[in-house]
């Protein structure tokens, strides 16, 4: 496997979906490239930074004019 | 070294497992070192838990799903949107929405992917209906030297804690908005709300190759985006 090769396979790689053969290759690859490496492992770190983010607070007007809106709905009851 | 490498790497792989659950994510903060499984297994029952007394008519407990998952809805509408006004509205839809059918959620899925599926359609109609020839989710044509990272450089372990949480959030926030819309919601729905990709493709009506593709381009892009911002603040 190749440079380009890694590219296209990245996704799989990471979301453990490639084959044990290309998974294989990959790694080989890997070993040896450190490129390679350091792509593999900001896309990771990418992933991680995106997916541990909390969301900031709601803004307090738009939680305030949510509840109130739910507050009117919760009084019936499901349909 | 290769044996080496090989064995670093193989640790790599399986983005799922990089991403700690979502029930454990909202009861702890980005330092934690590790997920844990068990306290997952714990938010997710309190979640069945509250939904089935929401179905028995428990308004508070309905209102505590909100409190819960309102943060996370409001970015969700937020980063599909991409407009205050919008995104509040989707919010108010989709948790009105899922007030009314609630008696119809099966519990097949968690009930926050049942939320995440609403706001996500609720998203959807809005851009549609708001802006019918701006927003396109069709694929923009790119070449597979587009995908090919330039100017690789090491982040170190943990680029993301150089920053306050608020300039994080501002940075995450300023990215995600400069991909393409057709990247970003694939992106936002496998890596952020972790659905998965036969349910990705299932509601944005795409193949499961196209949601592939679309994620992989999505990530490097996001990839380079961040090293691009690393690397400034560095120098600075």
């Amino acid at each position: 496997m190749n440079c380009r090769g890694v590219v296209r396979e990245l996704s799989d790689y990471l979301d453990s979906e490639l084959d044990a053969h290309a998974r294989g290759e990959l790694e080989r690859h890997l070993a040896n490239c450190i490129d390679c490496r350091l792509v593999v492992d900001t896309t990771r770190k990418t992933i991680q930074i995106f997916c541990n983010s909390e969301p900031v607070p709601l803004p307090e007007d738009v939680r305030a004019r949510l509840h109130k809106a739910l507050e009117k709905r919760l009084r019936q009851q499901p349909t | 070294m290769g044996n080496q490498s090989s064995q670093r790497y193989a640790t790599l792989s399986g983005a799922r497992e990089l991403c700690p659950p979502v029930g454990w994510r909202t009861a702890h903060s980005l330092s934690s070192a590790h997920p844990k499984p068990a306290a997952s297994a714990i938010a997710k029952d309190d979640e069945a838990m509250l939904v089935a007394s929401a179905k028995a008519g428990d308004a508070s407990a309905f209102e505590e799903l909100v409190n819960r998952y309102e943060g996370k809805i409001f970015r969700l509408a937020m980063n599909i949107t991409q407009n205050r006004e919008d995104a509040e509205d989707v919010m108010q839809d989709a948790f009105l929405k899922a007030f009314a059918h609630l008696r119809e959620f099966q519990g097949d899925s968690r009930f926050y992917t049942w939320l995440v599926r609403i706001t996500v359609n609720e998203a959807l109609m809005k851009l549609r209906k708001r802006r019918p020839n701006q927003i396109s989710l069709d694929e923009p044509v790119e070449s597979e030297e587009d995908l090919l990272p330039r100017e690789i450089k090491d982040w170190g372990p943990t680029p993301e804690q150089q920053f306050a949480q608020s300039e994080l959030h501002t940075v995450l926030s300023n990215v995600i908005s400069q991909l393409n819309p057709a990247f970003r919601i694939v992106f936002l729905l496998r890596d952020i709300e972790e659905l998965s990709t036969e349910e990705t493709a299932q509601l944005l009506g795409l193949s499961v190759p196209a949601v592939k593709s679309r994620l992989l381009r999505a990530r490097l892009k996001l990839r380079q985006k961040l090293d691009n911002y690393f690397q400034r603040s560095r120098s600075n």
